[in-house]
Protein backbone atom coordinates (compact mmCIF):
# COMPACT_ATOMS: atom_id res chain seq x y z
CA UNK A 1 0.00 0.00 0.00
CA UNK A 2 1.86 3.24 -1.19
CA UNK A 3 1.69 6.16 0.87
CA UNK A 4 2.69 9.54 0.97
CA UNK A 5 4.39 9.45 4.44
CA UNK A 6 8.01 9.08 6.06
CA UNK A 7 9.19 6.95 8.73
CA UNK A 8 5.55 5.34 9.91
CA UNK A 9 6.05 5.97 13.50
CA UNK A 10 6.67 9.64 13.05
CA UNK A 11 3.45 10.50 10.69
CA UNK A 12 1.09 11.60 14.23
CA UNK A 13 3.79 14.06 15.01
CA UNK A 14 4.52 15.16 11.97
CA UNK A 15 1.01 15.09 10.55
CA UNK A 16 0.69 17.92 13.56
CA UNK A 17 3.53 19.80 12.63
CA UNK A 18 1.93 20.11 9.35
CA UNK A 19 -1.06 21.39 10.51
CA UNK A 20 0.05 23.98 13.06
CA UNK A 21 1.97 25.24 10.06
CA UNK A 22 -0.62 25.88 7.36
CA UNK A 23 -3.20 27.23 10.63
CA UNK A 24 -0.83 28.52 13.01
CA UNK A 25 -3.67 31.44 12.89
CA UNK A 26 -5.96 29.25 14.52
CA UNK A 27 -4.90 26.54 16.57
CA UNK A 28 -1.55 25.61 18.92
CA UNK A 29 -0.08 22.30 19.05
CA UNK A 30 1.32 20.64 21.83
CA UNK A 31 3.46 17.50 21.37
CA UNK A 32 4.23 16.63 25.07
CA UNK A 33 1.23 14.91 24.50
CA UNK A 34 0.24 15.53 21.41
CA UNK A 35 -2.62 18.06 22.07
CA UNK A 36 -4.49 20.69 19.57
CA UNK A 37 -6.13 24.10 20.79
CA UNK A 38 -7.10 27.29 19.80
CA UNK A 39 -4.89 29.87 19.69
CA UNK A 40 -6.71 32.23 21.30
CA UNK A 41 -7.26 29.16 24.44
CA UNK A 42 -8.47 29.65 27.43
CA UNK A 43 -11.06 31.82 26.49
CA UNK A 44 -12.29 33.11 29.62
CA UNK A 45 -15.87 32.91 30.94
CA UNK A 46 -17.16 30.55 27.87
CA UNK A 47 -17.29 26.43 28.12
CA UNK A 48 -14.61 24.90 26.34
CA UNK A 49 -15.45 21.76 24.44
CA UNK A 50 -12.65 18.81 24.47
CA UNK A 51 -13.33 15.86 22.31
CA UNK A 52 -10.44 13.27 20.76
CA UNK A 53 -10.13 10.28 19.65
CA UNK A 54 -7.78 7.75 17.31
CA UNK A 55 -5.41 9.75 14.51
CA UNK A 56 -6.63 8.38 10.72
CA UNK A 57 -10.15 10.01 11.01
CA UNK A 58 -9.27 13.31 9.96
CA UNK A 59 -10.20 16.50 9.90
CA UNK A 60 -12.16 14.78 12.96
CA UNK A 61 -11.24 16.13 15.61
CA UNK A 62 -7.92 18.54 14.98
CA UNK A 63 -9.65 20.18 12.20
CA UNK A 64 -12.64 20.89 13.74
CA UNK A 65 -10.53 23.37 16.53
CA UNK A 66 -11.45 27.04 16.29
CA UNK A 67 -14.47 29.35 17.11
CA UNK A 68 -17.35 28.01 17.13
CA UNK A 69 -16.71 24.15 17.26
CA UNK A 70 -14.13 22.64 19.78
CA UNK A 71 -11.27 24.16 22.40
CA UNK A 72 -9.30 21.18 22.19
CA UNK A 73 -8.50 17.83 20.07
CA UNK A 74 -6.05 14.54 21.84
CA UNK A 75 -5.00 12.71 18.54
CA UNK A 76 -3.98 9.40 19.97
CA UNK A 77 -1.72 7.23 17.61
CA UNK A 78 -4.04 6.25 14.38
CA UNK A 79 -6.40 4.18 15.15
CA UNK A 80 -5.95 4.41 19.07
CA UNK A 81 -7.16 6.10 21.64
CA UNK A 82 -6.00 8.86 23.08
CA UNK A 83 -4.31 9.04 26.76
CA UNK A 84 -5.25 10.31 29.93
CA UNK A 85 -2.74 12.51 29.64
CA UNK A 86 -3.07 13.79 26.84
CA UNK A 87 -7.29 14.56 28.05
CA UNK A 88 -6.17 16.02 31.08
CA UNK A 89 -3.10 18.68 29.43
CA UNK A 90 -6.35 19.70 26.77
CA UNK A 91 -8.38 20.25 29.73
CA UNK A 92 -6.49 22.34 31.65
CA UNK A 93 -5.10 24.46 28.46
CA UNK A 94 -8.68 25.50 27.59
CA UNK A 95 -10.25 25.85 30.78
CA UNK A 96 -12.16 29.06 31.24
CA UNK A 97 -13.43 28.89 34.25
CA UNK A 98 -17.11 28.16 33.11
CA UNK A 99 -16.37 24.36 32.81
CA UNK A 100 -15.31 21.79 30.52
CA UNK A 101 -17.59 19.49 28.22
CA UNK A 102 -15.74 16.22 26.85
CA UNK A 103 -17.34 14.60 24.21
CA UNK A 104 -16.74 11.28 23.58
CA UNK A 105 -17.26 8.68 20.92
CA UNK A 106 -18.55 5.60 22.23
CA UNK A 107 -15.70 3.29 22.21
CA UNK A 108 -13.96 1.12 24.92
CA UNK A 109 -10.78 2.72 24.55
CA UNK A 110 -11.69 6.48 24.38
CA UNK A 111 -13.99 5.99 27.26
CA UNK A 112 -11.49 4.16 29.58
CA UNK A 113 -9.05 6.55 28.62
CA UNK A 114 -11.67 9.78 29.27
CA UNK A 115 -12.82 8.57 32.38
CA UNK A 116 -9.16 8.18 34.07
CA UNK A 117 -8.29 11.76 33.04
CA UNK A 118 -11.43 12.73 34.53
CA UNK A 119 -10.43 10.87 37.75
CA UNK A 120 -7.19 12.13 37.65
CA UNK A 121 -8.46 15.63 36.99
CA UNK A 122 -8.47 17.76 40.08
CA UNK A 123 -9.60 21.76 39.12
CA UNK A 124 -11.84 21.47 36.21
CA UNK A 125 -15.53 21.34 36.12
CA UNK A 126 -15.49 18.29 33.65
CA UNK A 127 -18.76 16.91 32.15
CA UNK A 128 -19.14 13.86 29.90
CA UNK A 129 -21.17 13.14 27.06
CA UNK A 130 -20.85 9.99 24.94
CA UNK A 131 -21.87 9.56 21.65
CA UNK A 132 -23.34 6.69 19.97
CA UNK A 133 -25.32 7.61 16.72
CA UNK A 134 -24.59 4.06 15.18
CA UNK A 135 -27.46 2.38 14.50
CA UNK A 136 -25.59 -0.48 12.82
CA UNK A 137 -25.22 -3.17 15.60
CA UNK A 138 -25.29 -3.34 19.62
CA UNK A 139 -21.96 -4.51 20.93
CA UNK A 140 -19.18 -4.15 18.78
CA UNK A 141 -15.78 -5.72 18.84
CA UNK A 142 -14.42 -2.37 20.57
CA UNK A 143 -17.84 -1.21 22.15
CA UNK A 144 -20.54 -1.94 24.74
CA UNK A 145 -23.19 -0.56 23.13
CA UNK A 146 -23.34 1.49 19.47
CA UNK A 147 -20.25 3.26 18.28
CA UNK A 148 -20.35 6.97 18.00
CA UNK A 149 -19.65 8.13 14.59
CA UNK A 150 -21.06 10.80 12.09
CA UNK A 151 -22.99 12.06 14.64
CA UNK A 152 -20.47 13.50 16.87
CA UNK A 153 -19.50 16.13 13.53
CA UNK A 154 -22.98 17.88 14.15
CA UNK A 155 -22.95 17.75 18.19
CA UNK A 156 -19.23 19.42 18.17
CA UNK A 157 -20.30 22.18 15.57
CA UNK A 158 -23.89 22.77 17.31
CA UNK A 159 -22.30 22.53 20.92
CA UNK A 160 -19.55 24.64 19.71
CA UNK A 161 -21.83 27.21 18.78
CA UNK A 162 -23.90 27.36 22.13
CA UNK A 163 -20.41 27.60 24.11
CA UNK A 164 -19.36 30.14 21.60
CA UNK A 165 -22.55 32.34 22.26
CA UNK A 166 -22.34 32.40 26.44
CA UNK A 167 -24.61 29.33 27.39
CA UNK A 168 -23.64 28.04 30.75
CA UNK A 169 -22.51 24.07 31.12
CA UNK A 170 -25.65 22.35 32.10
CA UNK A 171 -27.26 23.98 28.92
CA UNK A 172 -24.89 22.80 26.43
CA UNK A 173 -24.68 19.70 28.14
CA UNK A 174 -28.24 19.16 27.65
CA UNK A 175 -27.89 20.40 24.29
CA UNK A 176 -25.01 17.82 23.19
CA UNK A 177 -27.54 15.39 24.75
CA UNK A 178 -30.53 16.21 22.84
CA UNK A 179 -28.42 16.03 19.68
CA UNK A 180 -27.12 12.64 20.56
CA UNK A 181 -30.38 11.50 21.20
CA UNK A 182 -32.00 12.88 17.70
CA UNK A 183 -29.02 11.90 15.68
CA UNK A 184 -28.59 8.07 13.75
CA UNK A 185 -25.90 6.89 11.64
CA UNK A 186 -24.36 4.03 9.65
CA UNK A 187 -22.09 3.28 7.37
CA UNK A 188 -20.58 0.72 4.08
CA UNK A 189 -16.80 0.40 3.18
CA UNK A 190 -16.12 -0.86 -0.55
CA UNK A 191 -12.51 -1.48 0.41
CA UNK A 192 -10.75 -1.55 3.52
CA UNK A 193 -7.81 0.99 4.77
CA UNK A 194 -4.50 0.30 5.55
CA UNK A 195 -2.70 1.70 9.18
CA UNK A 196 0.83 3.54 8.32
CA UNK A 197 2.77 1.15 10.69
CA UNK A 198 0.96 -2.20 9.43
CA UNK A 199 1.75 -2.28 6.28
CA UNK A 200 -1.02 -4.39 5.28
CA UNK A 201 -4.98 -3.84 5.45
CA UNK A 202 -7.06 -3.77 8.56
CA UNK A 203 -8.96 -6.25 6.76
CA UNK A 204 -10.32 -8.50 3.23
CA UNK A 205 -12.71 -6.86 1.42
CA UNK A 206 -13.09 -8.92 -2.52
CA UNK A 207 -13.25 -6.48 -5.28
CA UNK A 208 -17.24 -7.56 -5.93
CA UNK A 209 -17.83 -7.35 -2.19
CA UNK A 210 -19.22 -4.22 0.52
CA UNK A 211 -19.26 -4.45 4.04
CA UNK A 212 -22.44 -3.05 5.72
CA UNK A 213 -22.53 -1.19 8.96
CA UNK A 214 -18.96 -0.84 9.41
CA UNK A 215 -17.60 1.14 12.25
CA UNK A 216 -15.12 4.23 11.73
CA UNK A 217 -11.53 1.97 11.87
CA UNK A 218 -13.20 -0.32 9.61
CA UNK A 219 -14.58 -2.69 12.42
CA UNK A 220 -17.21 -5.80 11.21
CA UNK A 221 -20.73 -4.49 10.62
CA UNK A 222 -23.88 -6.20 9.94
CA UNK A 223 -23.03 -8.25 6.45
CA UNK A 224 -20.51 -8.20 3.88
CA UNK A 225 -22.08 -8.94 0.68
CA UNK A 226 -22.00 -8.10 -3.19
CA UNK A 227 -21.86 -4.72 -4.47
CA UNK A 228 -24.89 -2.91 -5.35
CA UNK A 229 -25.84 0.39 -7.03
CA UNK A 230 -25.98 3.65 -5.09
CA UNK A 231 -29.36 4.18 -5.16
CA UNK A 232 -29.71 0.11 -3.54
CA UNK A 233 -26.77 0.96 -1.08
CA UNK A 234 -28.38 4.39 0.32
CA UNK A 235 -31.64 2.64 1.14
CA UNK A 236 -30.14 -0.09 3.33
CA UNK A 237 -27.94 2.57 5.16
CA UNK A 238 -31.28 5.21 5.35
CA UNK A 239 -33.98 2.60 6.31
CA UNK A 240 -32.28 1.40 9.04
CA UNK A 241 -31.61 4.95 10.41
CA UNK A 242 -35.18 5.88 9.73
CA UNK A 243 -36.94 3.34 11.30
CA UNK A 244 -34.05 3.45 14.77
CA UNK A 245 -35.17 6.94 15.68
CA UNK A 246 -37.72 6.83 13.85
CA UNK A 247 -38.01 9.50 11.99
CA UNK A 248 -41.26 10.45 10.58
CA UNK A 249 -43.46 12.36 7.98
CA UNK A 250 -42.90 16.38 8.72
CA UNK A 251 -39.81 15.89 10.25
CA UNK A 252 -36.93 18.27 9.94
CA UNK A 253 -33.54 16.83 9.16
CA UNK A 254 -29.69 17.33 8.38
CA UNK A 255 -28.98 15.00 5.36
CA UNK A 256 -25.16 14.18 6.36
CA UNK A 257 -23.68 12.29 3.44
CA UNK A 258 -19.72 11.16 4.47
CA UNK A 259 -16.71 10.12 2.84
CA UNK A 260 -14.68 7.56 4.35
CA UNK A 261 -11.76 9.02 2.84
CA UNK A 262 -11.09 7.20 -0.64
CA UNK A 263 -14.78 7.88 -2.52
CA UNK A 264 -14.55 10.60 -4.78
CA UNK A 265 -17.14 13.67 -4.13
CA UNK A 266 -18.52 12.59 -7.14
CA UNK A 267 -19.81 9.21 -5.71
CA UNK A 268 -20.89 11.17 -2.64
CA UNK A 269 -23.18 13.62 -4.48
CA UNK A 270 -24.69 10.31 -6.37
CA UNK A 271 -25.73 9.11 -3.06
CA UNK A 272 -26.46 12.32 -1.80
CA UNK A 273 -29.32 12.55 -4.42
CA UNK A 274 -30.54 9.03 -3.26
CA UNK A 275 -30.91 9.96 0.19
CA UNK A 276 -32.46 13.11 -0.31
CA UNK A 277 -35.10 11.12 -2.40
CA UNK A 278 -35.87 8.69 -0.15
CA UNK A 279 -36.18 10.95 2.68
CA UNK A 280 -38.52 13.55 1.02
CA UNK A 281 -40.70 10.08 -0.38
CA UNK A 282 -41.44 9.69 3.23
CA UNK A 283 -42.23 13.17 3.97
CA UNK A 284 -38.97 13.96 5.79
CA UNK A 285 -38.09 17.42 4.79
CA UNK A 286 -33.95 18.17 4.43
CA UNK A 287 -33.40 21.30 6.15
CA UNK A 288 -29.46 21.68 6.34
CA UNK A 289 -27.34 19.50 4.56
CA UNK A 290 -23.40 18.45 5.20
CA UNK A 291 -21.50 16.28 2.28
CA UNK A 292 -18.06 15.60 1.85
CA UNK A 293 -14.97 13.89 4.34
CA UNK A 294 -15.99 15.07 7.58
CA UNK A 295 -14.90 11.59 9.63
CA UNK A 296 -13.15 9.00 7.49
CA UNK A 297 -10.80 6.19 8.16
CA UNK A 298 -7.68 6.39 6.31
CA UNK A 299 -7.97 6.17 2.66
CA UNK A 300 -10.99 3.46 3.37
CA UNK A 301 -13.70 3.85 0.32
CA UNK A 302 -17.08 3.91 1.27
CA UNK A 303 -19.78 6.62 2.88
CA UNK A 304 -21.58 6.99 5.56
CA UNK A 305 -24.94 8.54 6.11
CA UNK A 306 -25.97 10.82 9.29
CA UNK A 307 -29.72 12.29 9.92
CA UNK A 308 -29.87 14.69 12.83
CA UNK A 309 -34.01 16.07 13.56
CA UNK A 310 -33.60 19.62 13.74
CA UNK A 311 -35.32 22.10 15.88
CA UNK A 312 -35.18 25.94 15.68
CA UNK A 313 -32.77 25.88 18.03
CA UNK A 314 -30.26 23.24 16.38
CA UNK A 315 -30.99 24.65 13.37
CA UNK A 316 -29.77 28.39 14.64
CA UNK A 317 -26.54 26.69 16.45
CA UNK A 318 -25.65 24.87 13.14
CA UNK A 319 -25.86 28.26 10.81
CA UNK A 320 -23.68 30.11 13.48
CA UNK A 321 -20.52 31.39 12.79
CA UNK A 322 -17.62 29.18 12.94
CA UNK A 323 -13.75 29.03 11.91
CA UNK A 324 -11.69 25.75 12.11
CA UNK A 325 -9.35 24.04 9.49
CA UNK A 326 -11.76 21.97 7.93
CA UNK A 327 -15.45 24.30 8.53
CA UNK A 328 -15.62 27.74 7.85
CA UNK A 329 -18.73 29.79 8.07
CA UNK A 330 -19.86 33.45 8.73
CA UNK A 331 -16.58 34.63 9.62
CA UNK B 1 8.98 -13.52 53.80
CA UNK B 2 7.51 -10.22 53.29
CA UNK B 3 7.79 -7.82 49.60
CA UNK B 4 9.43 -4.58 49.66
CA UNK B 5 10.20 -2.43 46.18
CA UNK B 6 13.14 -4.67 45.42
CA UNK B 7 11.00 -7.52 45.24
CA UNK B 8 8.64 -5.56 43.38
CA UNK B 9 11.43 -3.53 41.46
CA UNK B 10 12.65 -7.19 40.01
CA UNK B 11 9.32 -8.44 39.44
CA UNK B 12 8.60 -5.29 37.13
CA UNK B 13 12.22 -5.53 35.08
CA UNK B 14 11.27 -9.80 34.73
CA UNK B 15 7.76 -8.38 33.07
CA UNK B 16 9.24 -5.93 30.72
CA UNK B 17 11.82 -8.66 29.32
CA UNK B 18 9.10 -11.06 28.88
CA UNK B 19 7.15 -8.55 27.44
CA UNK B 20 9.43 -7.49 24.61
CA UNK B 21 10.35 -10.87 23.88
CA UNK B 22 6.82 -11.96 23.46
CA UNK B 23 5.49 -9.07 22.15
CA UNK B 24 4.72 -10.79 18.70
CA UNK B 25 2.75 -13.20 20.28
CA UNK B 26 0.97 -11.20 22.08
CA UNK B 27 0.28 -9.19 18.85
CA UNK B 28 -0.78 -11.80 16.69
CA UNK B 29 -3.60 -13.17 19.14
CA UNK B 30 -4.37 -9.75 19.04
CA UNK B 31 -4.45 -9.81 15.14
CA UNK B 32 -7.03 -12.15 15.32
CA UNK B 33 -9.25 -10.74 17.72
CA UNK B 34 -8.35 -7.31 18.05
CA UNK B 35 -7.02 -4.60 16.39
CA UNK B 36 -3.44 -6.06 16.36
CA UNK B 37 -1.51 -3.92 18.68
CA UNK B 38 -1.02 -5.42 22.56
CA UNK B 39 2.31 -6.44 22.05
CA UNK B 40 4.10 -3.24 20.84
CA UNK B 41 1.36 -1.40 22.87
CA UNK B 42 2.40 -3.62 26.09
CA UNK B 43 6.13 -3.25 25.62
CA UNK B 44 6.03 0.49 25.01
CA UNK B 45 4.26 1.02 28.26
CA UNK B 46 6.11 -1.23 30.28
CA UNK B 47 9.35 0.14 28.49
CA UNK B 48 8.52 3.61 30.06
CA UNK B 49 7.31 1.51 33.50
CA UNK B 50 11.40 0.73 33.76
CA UNK B 51 12.55 3.76 33.59
CA UNK B 52 10.40 5.56 36.35
CA UNK B 53 10.80 2.91 39.08
CA UNK B 54 11.21 4.86 42.02
CA UNK B 55 9.28 5.51 45.00
CA UNK B 56 9.61 5.73 49.03
CA UNK B 57 7.57 2.36 49.23
CA UNK B 58 5.17 -0.02 47.29
CA UNK B 59 2.65 1.73 47.01
CA UNK B 60 4.86 4.88 45.25
CA UNK B 61 6.33 2.21 43.33
CA UNK B 62 2.71 0.52 41.91
CA UNK B 63 1.59 4.26 41.38
CA UNK B 64 4.66 5.10 39.19
CA UNK B 65 4.18 2.29 36.72
CA UNK B 66 0.48 3.04 36.51
CA UNK B 67 1.35 6.46 35.73
CA UNK B 68 3.79 5.17 32.83
CA UNK B 69 1.43 2.36 31.69
CA UNK B 70 -1.83 5.10 31.26
CA UNK B 71 0.31 7.43 29.40
CA UNK B 72 2.14 5.23 26.87
CA UNK B 73 0.03 2.25 26.55
CA UNK B 74 -3.31 4.00 25.12
CA UNK B 75 -6.01 2.26 23.74
CA UNK B 76 -7.82 0.04 26.33
CA UNK B 77 -5.19 -2.11 27.47
CA UNK B 78 -3.61 1.35 28.91
CA UNK B 79 -6.39 2.27 31.44
CA UNK B 80 -7.17 -1.10 32.17
CA UNK B 81 -3.67 -1.90 33.48
CA UNK B 82 -3.09 1.56 34.86
CA UNK B 83 -6.36 1.08 36.78
CA UNK B 84 -5.05 -2.50 37.94
CA UNK B 85 -1.66 -0.66 39.45
CA UNK B 86 -3.12 2.36 40.18
CA UNK B 87 -5.89 0.43 42.62
CA UNK B 88 -3.94 -2.09 44.04
CA UNK B 89 -1.24 1.24 44.72
CA UNK B 90 -3.82 2.34 46.92
CA UNK B 91 -4.89 -0.72 48.43
CA UNK B 92 -1.11 -1.11 49.65
CA UNK B 93 -0.39 2.96 50.60
CA UNK B 94 1.94 3.34 53.67
CA UNK B 95 3.23 -0.08 54.06
CA UNK B 96 7.00 -0.64 53.23
CA UNK B 97 6.75 -4.29 53.21
CA UNK B 98 3.71 -6.45 52.52
CA UNK B 99 2.55 -9.89 53.68
CA UNK B 100 0.40 -12.31 52.06
CA UNK B 101 -3.24 -10.34 53.42
CA UNK B 102 -1.63 -7.26 51.54
CA UNK B 103 -0.86 -9.82 48.70
CA UNK B 104 -4.78 -10.29 48.07
CA UNK B 105 -5.73 -7.05 48.78
CA UNK B 106 -4.02 -5.87 46.06
CA UNK B 107 -5.20 -8.34 43.93
CA UNK B 108 -8.58 -7.65 45.04
CA UNK B 109 -8.78 -3.99 44.35
CA UNK B 110 -6.66 -4.35 41.07
CA UNK B 111 -9.89 -6.98 40.33
CA UNK B 112 -12.41 -4.39 40.56
CA UNK B 113 -10.88 -1.47 39.46
CA UNK B 114 -10.15 -3.49 35.83
CA UNK B 115 -13.87 -4.57 36.32
CA UNK B 116 -15.36 -0.90 36.80
CA UNK B 117 -13.06 0.84 34.10
CA UNK B 118 -13.31 -2.05 30.95
CA UNK B 119 -17.14 -2.39 32.07
CA UNK B 120 -16.88 -6.02 32.16
CA UNK B 121 -16.48 -9.05 34.25
CA UNK B 122 -15.41 -12.90 33.83
CA UNK B 123 -16.07 -15.21 31.39
CA UNK B 124 -16.23 -12.34 28.63
CA UNK B 125 -12.66 -13.31 27.21
CA UNK B 126 -10.77 -10.70 28.98
CA UNK B 127 -7.91 -10.48 31.51
CA UNK B 128 -10.28 -11.02 34.02
CA UNK B 129 -10.11 -14.79 33.03
CA UNK B 130 -6.88 -14.52 34.26
CA UNK B 131 -7.00 -11.70 37.14
CA UNK B 132 -10.09 -13.15 38.68
CA UNK B 133 -8.97 -17.12 39.28
CA UNK B 134 -5.33 -15.43 40.12
CA UNK B 135 -7.27 -13.71 42.89
CA UNK B 136 -9.26 -16.66 43.94
CA UNK B 137 -6.19 -18.64 44.44
CA UNK B 138 -4.31 -16.47 46.04
CA UNK B 139 -7.21 -15.72 48.65
CA UNK B 140 -7.76 -19.46 49.78
CA UNK B 141 -4.30 -19.79 49.67
CA UNK B 142 -3.75 -17.10 52.20
CA UNK B 143 -6.73 -18.14 54.27
CA UNK B 144 -5.04 -21.56 54.74
CA UNK B 145 -2.03 -20.10 56.15
CA UNK B 146 0.16 -20.37 52.93
CA UNK B 147 3.17 -17.33 52.48
CA UNK B 148 3.44 -14.78 50.15
CA UNK B 149 5.35 -17.15 47.82
CA UNK B 150 3.23 -20.02 47.77
CA UNK B 151 0.24 -17.73 47.25
CA UNK B 152 1.80 -16.05 44.14
CA UNK B 153 2.63 -19.96 42.64
CA UNK B 154 -0.72 -20.70 43.41
CA UNK B 155 -2.28 -17.51 41.72
CA UNK B 156 0.10 -18.09 38.44
CA UNK B 157 -1.31 -21.17 38.10
CA UNK B 158 -4.53 -19.94 38.46
CA UNK B 159 -3.86 -17.27 36.30
CA UNK B 160 -2.38 -19.93 33.25
CA UNK B 161 -5.35 -21.92 33.75
CA UNK B 162 -7.91 -19.15 33.18
CA UNK B 163 -5.94 -17.87 30.27
CA UNK B 164 -6.00 -21.15 28.51
CA UNK B 165 -9.82 -21.41 29.26
CA UNK B 166 -10.26 -18.29 27.18
CA UNK B 167 -9.80 -19.93 24.00
CA UNK B 168 -13.22 -21.46 23.42
CA UNK B 169 -15.18 -18.46 24.65
CA UNK B 170 -16.71 -16.34 22.18
CA UNK B 171 -15.92 -13.05 23.03
CA UNK B 172 -18.80 -11.02 24.71
CA UNK B 173 -18.72 -7.60 22.93
CA UNK B 174 -18.67 -9.42 19.23
CA UNK B 175 -21.31 -11.48 20.12
CA UNK B 176 -23.64 -10.50 17.25
CA UNK B 177 -21.24 -10.11 14.87
CA UNK B 178 -19.04 -11.70 12.21
CA UNK B 179 -16.19 -11.29 14.22
CA UNK B 180 -17.19 -12.45 17.23
CA UNK B 181 -17.62 -15.98 16.27
CA UNK B 182 -14.61 -16.00 14.96
CA UNK B 183 -13.20 -15.22 18.04
CA UNK B 184 -14.02 -18.83 19.10
CA UNK B 185 -10.37 -21.00 18.98
CA UNK B 186 -8.04 -17.99 20.22
CA UNK B 187 -6.69 -17.08 22.88
CA UNK B 188 -7.42 -14.21 24.74
CA UNK B 189 -4.10 -11.53 24.51
CA UNK B 190 -5.24 -9.71 27.33
CA UNK B 191 -5.08 -13.10 29.36
CA UNK B 192 -1.80 -13.60 27.94
CA UNK B 193 -0.40 -10.58 29.39
CA UNK B 194 -2.14 -10.86 32.75
CA UNK B 195 -0.78 -14.62 33.45
CA UNK B 196 2.60 -13.50 32.43
CA UNK B 197 2.10 -10.61 35.20
CA UNK B 198 1.14 -13.04 37.23
CA UNK B 199 4.04 -15.85 36.87
CA UNK B 200 6.78 -13.02 36.96
CA UNK B 201 5.59 -12.33 40.29
CA UNK B 202 6.83 -15.65 41.60
CA UNK B 203 10.07 -15.66 39.35
CA UNK B 204 9.50 -19.05 38.33
CA UNK B 205 11.33 -20.00 35.05
CA UNK B 206 8.68 -22.99 34.34
CA UNK B 207 5.93 -20.93 35.25
CA UNK B 208 7.04 -17.97 33.43
CA UNK B 209 7.08 -20.43 30.26
CA UNK B 210 4.11 -21.66 30.92
CA UNK B 211 2.39 -18.18 31.17
CA UNK B 212 3.64 -17.24 27.49
CA UNK B 213 2.04 -20.01 25.59
CA UNK B 214 -0.31 -19.96 23.12
CA UNK B 215 -3.25 -22.78 23.93
CA UNK B 216 -5.12 -21.44 20.70
CA UNK B 217 -6.93 -24.11 18.61
CA UNK B 218 -6.55 -21.86 15.27
CA UNK B 219 -3.44 -20.08 14.00
CA UNK B 220 -3.94 -16.14 14.31
CA UNK B 221 -5.65 -14.74 11.24
CA UNK B 222 -3.46 -12.58 8.92
CA UNK B 223 -4.09 -9.05 10.48
CA UNK B 224 -2.07 -5.74 10.06
CA UNK B 225 1.10 -5.98 12.64
CA UNK B 226 1.84 -9.77 12.39
CA UNK B 227 5.14 -10.50 11.45
CA UNK B 228 6.52 -14.05 10.00
CA UNK B 229 8.78 -14.84 12.57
Amino acid sequence: MKKLINDPTDVVTEALQGMELAHSDLLKVSYDPHVIVRADAPVQGKVAIVSGGGSGHEPMHGGFVGYGMLDAACPGAVFTSPTPDQVQAATEAVDGGAGVLHIVKNYTGDIANFEMAGELAEDASVRTVVINDDVAVEDSLYTAGRRGVGGTVLAEKICGAAAERGDDIDAVVALCERVNANVRSMGMALTSCTVPHAGEPTFELGDDEMEIGIGIHGEPGRERMKLEPADAIVARLLEPIIGDLPFSDGDRVLLFVNGMGGTPLLELYVAYRAAHALLADRGITVERQLVGNWITALEMAGASLTVLKLDDEMIELWDAPVHTPALRKGR
Amino acid sequence: MSVGNEQITTFLQRFAAEVAEHRRLLTRLDSAIGDADHGENMHRGMQAALSRLEGDNPAALLKAVSMALISKVGGAAGPLYGTAFLRASKAVEGKDALEAADLVAALDAAFEGVKQRGKSDRGQKTMLDALGPALDAARKAVDGGADVSDALRRAAEAADRGKRETVPVQAQRGRASYLGERSIGHQDPGATSTAMLIACMTGDDELITAAAEDASDKPPEQGPGVEDT
